[in-house]
């Protein structure tokens, strides 16, 4: 029996770029911290990375009345109903749990990364030590223990809420209709809806790495109906995804010298 | 805060000044997003913006260290346009009394200066009273020499042009505040003030809280469900501190240390202990001596008789005229005049200003302990940058202590709530909490007297010190219990029309009990009765209940005094007892009773001309102080430059600056006022991901991670000017030291128009040393000048002058 759907709301107009939630989600998934660098924002580590599984983005915008507003998005998997990264992962690692949230088994993880080409939000992580693909899993063993995930239960101001998909629309569009015309609820409309949804303060296009319309790239849809049932079968799996690599990003390197290990940005 | 966390959520509009709650009240904050939600404006006014700009309705830029113009100017605005709240203004505060006719202000000086001691005799700060001793009045405010038209004349001064140009706010924003804020003077709307840092660390820190206590007062503010004058204070329990007199003048409790030429007991009470001759007021300090002397019978038990004065003679005195803050603890200790140093979870080679004096003045030492959970740049300042180890005398103890959740005990937050907890585990290694490291001195001391004797001997060895459980470890519970009283001897009371008998031995149910004869001690008057008479202690309660429905909550923890949770709240009610705001009905007189809150005594309200008493029960005279004698620096606050800034000239009078502050002069006491050299204002501050100095919260390398050094926040105008790319390497430097950092090149900070020219000011944490991460960040507090407040000798962390040059 499929158990309730759930969504994770944060509401951006609520969010105070306190961090708990980055801090609560490395304690809760024993994540290691990097040494870093102050490189001139609030915002560290710069990117997700494999051992970040979420981090809120600071960004400095003017609006169009030349209005200043410091923007504060927590980002992280989506965790999309249409998820290209399940679409695309050859070994069955990346797959839908019972409350439509997108898990990884990473002992199944083969460490292709074709999840990290295919992903319209840039999500996914790769640690060149382990071989392995990280990211959210909304706290899929919380959830199965009735908890919240961790970044919910640390936040202080109630931006970051859980519960079922259809309340939690509900009350995102309820929310929306009391702030001021700019503010949209951003998840439901595509990739078959995520299970975490935002309320934005400004249009989807005003914030950094937050695609407006994101989809699952077509090539992905081409490799999921095309190659996909074959390429565990034997040998074929290792042309199959230079194959799906290329399709997607065409020829040049993606994330892995970037991601993987410590490192000093 | 005179009123508490929750209550933040009652209010309609929320002026966060001197504070950086977002960032440093982050749960806290919540309360503020409540209000919000129910259709409150929140208001941020900042040198810079801040995560709690972005959650505010507005953000108003304002140059450092100019509150007191700011809010002057509101003063201004609120009595021209008539926005006072007139009937709690008459009956409530001394708006009406007549001020004694010798009193002037001048060209910046009220009467009574003495230039040559920096201070004032305030003889003429007074009121003119009638033949029976109680102050004269004219409640229609008419009188040429009431404090309402002295105060209308003194605030008339801070026209929007002037505030504008001291402040660098734009007259449109200064209207935009004032208009909003002073909509609270209607009786059915609560405004409220919240602060913190921002208003303290400044030579004017006690006067900006005491500009918007008058505020607060003229629209009926004080008292009442979502009003108030908040210090939003922190984790590390400053509430608690302070309540347990963390401060060199004051004992437990708010009481005052003892000076040296207050002898005896009884000169010392007298002092202290204020009278009134109005009958409608209750002056509730009268009990002073009943608080004092129990808490001399908790301090030295037995021993302690009516004859001997309960011990006064053997407490340690301060002399006249002579201060003991944290600044001239430094001071005397740079100049050879300290011995040893106790530095307990502290960490001044990093916190105290003027870096380079602090560490110096360690060096002087014979010795020093510190004690804390990690070692710190204090108790490793023989190793550090540029410290020959070889040359330096002091021997260095570092004892290993508790952390918070490794012992039980109380914690009060800012609210007065103060709260019962748990140890959660048991420390590491060798560690014990501060408690027991200071038992295990005493004993020893104790010990070492009883066999050698020594210097004030008696005042040791007749310390009543028995605070330890069967195995020899503090036992909190008895601290606590002591804290709240016991009866030294069976003592029968008539409480409510009703005798009581209470045992000796027992505990002590209210401070309204205690007595100033030796038959009851107690170590802090203001939390008596956080223990009920039958052993419940109420400050582990946890009832959720909620009975008016403003989250009072009053069964959970224990709040004081007795439980009050808004102090004041008698004022909240017009003279009849009936609430201002029937909306958010705090108390209401029933004709017998009061009803609500724990009500500020249990006297009918003032218009009960024989049994009431006015609402303000700790002054003396009954009612608020618009007028308020008390402060260093004179009656009404006026605004003075920093020590150090961007003017040469006040705007507002001869004065530069505040003219009561002690001015240090070490050889490492530079000052560089409106230099060249040093053109733009700095101002320091903590951020949400490290705690103060960061010697605790930099060993934690999730935290480390999202802000992992020292960074200068300047403006896009200034880093142009400089060419300083965001995120390059920088040097920023005042008359005192330097401090190498990152620059974060931000549109947060905006240029100010000051006296018509350009002002530019940075702003720097403070939460960085050398010790850990080893990467040389180290103390902002390289730059920062010694030099505090006039009244509290809080240092002035938050506006001075700075330079900042590409590395």
């Amino acid at each position: 029996m499929k158990k309730t759907e759930y969504v994770k709301l944060i509401d951006t107009t609520r969010c105070t770029a306190c961090r708990g939630c980055q801090v609560a989600c490395k304690q809760w998934n024993e994540m290691p911290a990097s040494r870093t660098r102050n490189f001139g924002s609030y915002q560290n580590p710069p990117d997700l990375q494999w051992n970040t599984w979420t981090l809120i983005r600071f960004q400095e915008y003017a609006d169009k009345n030349g209005d200043f507003k410091w923007l504060f998005r927590k980002d992280g998997c989506m965790h999309c109903t249409e998820a290209a990264c399940i679409k695309v992962c050859p070994s069955g690692a990346l797959y839908h749990t019972d409350y439509g949230t997108v898990a990884l088994n990473r002992s199944a993880c083969i460490g292709c990364k074709a999840c990290v080409s295919a992903c319209p939000f840039d999500i996914p992580r790769y640690n060149q030590a382990t071989d392995k693909i990280y990211k959210c899993d909304l706290c899929y063993t919380r959830l199965h223990e009735g908890q919240k995930p961790a970044c919910v239960l640390s936040c202080p101001t109630g931006a970051i809420t859980i519960g079922e998909k259809k309340a939690m629309i509900e009350a995102a569009y309820n929310r929306v209709a009391k702030l001021d015309g700019k503010a949209t609820v951003y998840g439901d409309k595509f990739v078959g809806g995520t299970h975490v949804m935002y309320i934005l303060s400004e249009n989807p296009a005003a914030y950094d790495k937050l695609p407006s319309n994101p989809k699952v790239p077509a090539s992905v849809i081409l490799w999921k109906n095309l190659f996909k049932p074959f390429t565990l079968i034997g040998m074929g799996a290792v042309a199959g995804m230079a194959a799906l690599h290329y399709l997607i990003k065409g020829p040049h390197e993606v994330h892995e010298k970037k991601e993987g290990g410590e490192h000093d940005v | 805060m005179t009123n508490h966390y929750i209550d933040l959520k009652n209010s309609d509009v929320i002026l966060i000044m001197g504070s950086n709650a977002a960032e440093n009240h982050p749960i806290a904050f919540k309360w503020i997003m409540r209000a919000k939600d129910a259709g409150a404006r929140v208001i941020h006014v900042d040198p810079r913006y801040t995560r709690t700009s972005a959650r505010c309705d507005y953000h108003v830029p304002i140059r450092s260290g100019t509150d007191i113009a700011f809010l002057g100017g509101m003063i201004n605005y609120i009595i021209e346009g008539n926005k006072f709240f007139r009937d709690y203004v008459v009956n409530y505060t001394n708006a009406s009394f007549l001020v004694n006719p010798d009193f002037s202000f001048k060209d910046g000086l009220f009467s009574g200066y003495d230039a040559k001691k920096r201070t004032y005799n305030k003889d003429t700060w007074t009121f003119q009273k009638d033949e029976n001793g109680v102050p004269l009045k004219d409640p229609t405010l008419k009188h040429p020499q009431c404090v309402f038209q002295l105060l209308k004349r003194h605030y008339s001064r801070y026209t929007l042009d002037k505030v504008s140009s001291i402040t660098g706010v734009s007259k449109e924003n200064l209207l935009k505040v004032y208009e909003e804020y002073s909509a609270t003077g209607a009786p059915d709307k609560a405004g409220t003030e919240c602060y913190a840092l921002g208003w303290t660390h400044h030579t004017s820190g006690s006067q900006n809280i005491r500009t918007m206590a008058i505020i607060q007062l003229l629209l009926g503010n004080m008292g009442i469900a979502g009003g108030g004058i908040n210090a939003l204070r922190g984790e590390p329990n400053v509430q608690g501190s302070t309540d347990h007199c963390i401060l060199y003048g004051n004992l437990p409790g708010y009481l005052k240390m003892p000076n040296a030429s207050l002898a005896k007991l009884e000169e010392y009470l007298k002092k202290n202990t204020p009278t009134s001759n109005d009958p409608q007021s209750a002056n509730y300090y009268q009990n002073y001596p009943n608080f004092f002397v129990s808490w001399l019978k908790s301090l030295y038990g037995d021993a302690a008789t009516p004859e001997n004065g309960f011990g006064y003679s053997w407490l340690p005195k301060l002399d006249d005229g002579k201060h003991y803050s944290q600044l001239h603890l430094f001071d005397r200790m740079y100049e050879g005049g300290i011995k040893g140093l106790f530095a307990y979870g502290t960490d001044p080679a990093v916190s105290s200003p003027n870096t380079n004096k602090t560490r110096k003045a360690l060096e002087k030492l014979d010795w020093l302990v510190c004690a804390n959970i990690f070692d710190n740049e204090t108790a490793s300042f023989w190793f550090g940058p540029g410290v020959d180890p070889k040359q330096i005398k002091t021997e260095v103890f570092l004892l290993p202590a508790a952390a918070t959740m490794e012992k039980e005990g109380s914690q009060s937050n800012s609210g007065r709530w103060v709260q019962w907890k748990y140890k959660a585990a048991t420390p590491p290694g060798d560690a014990i909490s501060c408690g027991d490291i200071q038992i295990r001195m005493m004993d020893a001391i104790k010990a070492l007297y009883a066999k050698e004797g020594g210097p004030n001997a008696e005042s040791i060895l007749n310390l009543k010190w028995d605070y330890k459980d069967r195995q020899g470890n503090m036992d909190v519970l008895k601290v606590a219990k002591q804290i709240n009283g016991h009866w030294e001897a069976d003592v029968e009371v008539v409480d409510a029309g009703e005798k009581k008998l209470f045992k000796k031995g027992g505990l002590v149910p209210t401070f309204g009990m205690l007595r100033s004869d030796g038959s009851t001690s107690c170590g802090n008057w203001i939390m008596s009765g956080s223990f009920g008479a039958d052993g419940e202690n109420k400050m582990a309660r946890r009832g959720k209940d909620d009975p008016t429905g403003l989250g009072l909550y009053p069964n959970w923890s224990f709040a004081w005094p007795v439980n009050r949770r808004i102090i004041y709240n008698r004022a909240s009610c017009d003279i009849y007892g009936r609430p201002y705001n029937p909306k958010r009905k705090l108390l209401e007189w029933t004709g017998e009773k009061w009803v609500g809150d724990v009500p500020d005594g249990p006297w009918p309200p003032m218009a009960d001309k024989e049994k009431g008493k006015y609402p303000f029960i700790m002054k003396s005279d009954g009612v608020a102080s618009l007028f308020g004698p008390a402060m260093a620096e004179g009656p009404f606050p006026e605004h003075y430059e920093p020590l150090e800034g961007p003017l040469a000239k006040n705007p507002l009078s001869s004065q530069l600056i505040n003219p009561t502050i002690e001015i240090f002069s070490s050889d490492l006491d530079q000052v560089a006022n409106a230099s060249e050299k040093f053109p733009y204002v700095c101002t320091t501050y903590s951020c949400t991901e490290h705690w103060c100095s960061g010697a605790l919260t930099r060993w934690q390398a999730w935290l480390l991670e999202m802000q992992p050094e020292l960074y200068v926040e300047i403006g896009e105008e200034l880093a142009r000017e400089l060419e300083i790319a965001n995120g390059s390497k920088v040097k920023v430097s005042s008359a005192r030291g330097e401090a190498k950092c990152i620059a974060m090149v931000t549109k947060r900070f905006r240029p100010f128009t000051i006296e018509g020219r350009t002002v530019h000011q940075v702003g720097m944490p403070f939460n960085y040393g050398w010790l850990y991460p080893e990467d040389g960040s180290d103390s902002t507090n390289f730059l920062t000048p010694s030099v505090g407040d006039a009244n509290t000798f809080c240092p002035e962390y938050k506006a001075f002058m700075v330079n900042v040059t590409r590395l």
